[in-house]
């Protein structure tokens, strides 16, 4: 493993993130050609309404083959509308030309729900509204209890700060930073919006997996000598860098 | 009104059985009115180790659907009068009980009771939270091995978040009884050490019962340990887990380990 050829000592990391983005859901009605006439009619009273807009073909309820999806999908990429993925069909019917199969897609609130007479120029998708506490969006999260095996504190818009131990088999995930007053045995995911300069502290190391940005370390590159002690962890370019705190 | 406790694991094989026929039989033994609920539906073992398993006409399935009276699904325990058994169904599956119904069977029992011990299923899926689910305690059955104290951990994060008090935004009290524990074994370093299993798990400490022999043979026998042999080591073990979990501070001695693992070990209580 150690015989190193090459003056580069540690491989290239591969990057991988996972990311949620808003894209509205177009389910077609029967027959196409009346929908799409619908559509033109609503593009006519504001035409920039899709513009830039990814978009998911709803095919709930719907049969369909492979053949007229195509078609439905070149008529809608006419009109400007792209098509990135379907939702709602058979993965066995649909054949790999079509767009990707997407699943577990949640509804959300947007304040535009059909293009009514246009508000000029088009607006942007409305955010994701959320009803709990509007601090807790931007500022930081305190759990003042050990966050137990199986559990997961997701808080993508702050650092999250933990009172107790962090499980193995548990996992905290933050758009900032990680600060954990206990020892750290499962994964901690920093930066998990691709902030690079989010780092993760922990009074104790034994993690399962430390990442910021898509980084990521399993505890067994760790340096011996780091083990169950505190330590830091931040980016330096494309290396995640740990060190002691005492 | 009953203390309602869980007693359970994740793990299987722990130990949840034996743990709550033998807690159930020393409670009772102070002559407090105790029942213990065999939750594990179609892997009923408490009767075994109590010794009631021919004793059984109706269960637990039965009281929840309605179809028997709890009157005549409870067994009285031939040894101790204030110790009654409500038997799990053999013959069914978990998906046989009902919210509704054993919410109401636990409720009855509460009236009629000082104690309700209900031995969980192995696993953390719906069998386990019902038979967590109206809970005021837990007794969290721990092996010194990793395995277990990680599905531990687990558990005891559904107990915050699954129990009718977790929901009301209340806590429920959380015990670790570890089981089978060898000290020499510990010493060597081939099992967890007391204090690296309260160091994970991170709650209070309900006793010790050493890994014996006569734990095993007494679950053969269809009695519980602390009745077969009242002054083995586990059975001594599990009475006075018994006078901790009544709210009693009873020293805890770590069977033949280090003094000072010991005074370690006191000050985690507190915590």
């Amino acid at each position: 493993m150690r015989t190193a050829v090459n003056s580069k000592p540690r491989p290239r990391p591969v990057r991988f993130r996972g990311r949620s983005y808003m894209a509205f859901a177009l389910a077609p009605e029967l027959p196409v050609a009346d929908w799409l006439a619908d559509i033109d009619g609503a593009l006519g009273r504001s035409p920039g309404f899709f513009a830039g807009r990814p978009a998911v073909l709803d095919l709930a309820g719907l049969t369909l083959a492979p053949t007229e999806i195509a078609a439905m999908i070149k008529e809608l990429e006419a009109r400007g509308i792209r098509i990135m993925g379907l939702e709602g069909g058979d993965a066995a019917v649909l054949g790999s030309e079509l767009p990707p199969l997407l699943t577990s897609g949640r509804g959300v609130a947007t304040s535009e729900s059909a293009p009514e007479p246009a508000p000029d120029p088009a607006p942007e998708p409305a955010p994701v509204t959320r009803p709990s506490r509007p601090t807790a969006q931007t500022g930081s999260l305190t759990v003042d209890m050990p966050v137990r095996s199986g559990q997961t504190i997701y808080h993508p818009h702050g650092d999250i700060i933990v009172l107790g131990a962090v499980s193995s088999g548990a996992e905290v995930v933050a758009g900032g930073s990680i600060h954990i007053y206990g020892a750290l045995r499962g994964r901690a995911m920093a930066g998990a919006n691709g902030d690079r300069r989010a780092r993760i502290f922990c009074r104790k190391i034994e993690a399962e997996l430390l990442a910021i940005s898509g980084y990521y370390r399993t505890v067994d590159d760790l340096d011996v000598s780091l083990r169950n002690r505190p330590i830091q962890a931040w980016l330096d370019g494309e290396t995640m860098l740990i060190a002691a705190l005492d | 009104m009953a203390n309602v406790v869980v007693v359970t694991s994740g793990k299987g094989g722990v130990g949840k059985t034996t743990t709550t026929a033998a807690l159930g039989t020393a409670l009772a033994q102070t002559g407090q009115t105790v029942a213990v609920v065999d939750f594990d539906v179609g892997l009923r073992n408490l009767d075994l180790v109590l010794g009631a398993e021919r004793r059984v006409v109706y269960d637990l399935i039965n009281v929840v659907q309605g179809a028997a009276k709890l009157q005549q699904a409870l067994i009285r325990d031939k040894r101790i009068e204030t110790l009654w058994l409500l038997p799990a169904s053999q013959t069914r599956d978990k998906d046989a009980l009902t919210d509704e119904g054993v919410a109401r069977v636990i409720d009855e029992l509460r009236q009629r009771f000082d104690w309700v011990l209900c031995d969980s299923p192995a696993g953390i899926e719906r069998g386990a939270q019902l038979a967590m689910r109206h809970a005021d305690a837990a007794v969290i059955v721990t092996n010194p091995e990793v395995s277990s104290v990680r599905d531990s951990d687990r558990i005891i994060g559904l107990l915050d978040a699954k129990t009718e008090r977790a929901e009301r935004g209340e806590r429920i009290a959380k015990h670790i009884l570890v089981t089978r524990f060898d000290p020499a074994r510990a010493a060597r370093g081939e099992m967890l050490g007391i204090a690296d299993i309260l160091e994970i798990l991170s709650l209070p400490l309900l006793g010790i019962i050493p890994e014996s022999q006569e734990v095993l043979r007494a679950s053969n026998l269809g009695t519980p340990v602390v009745l077969s042999d009242p002054a083995s080591a586990p059975a001594r073990a599990y009475t006075e887990a018994a006078r901790r979990l009544e709210g009693e501070d009873v020293e805890i001695v770590i069977p033949a380990e280090k003094r000072g693992l010991f005074t370690k070990l006191f000050g985690r209580r507190a915590a």
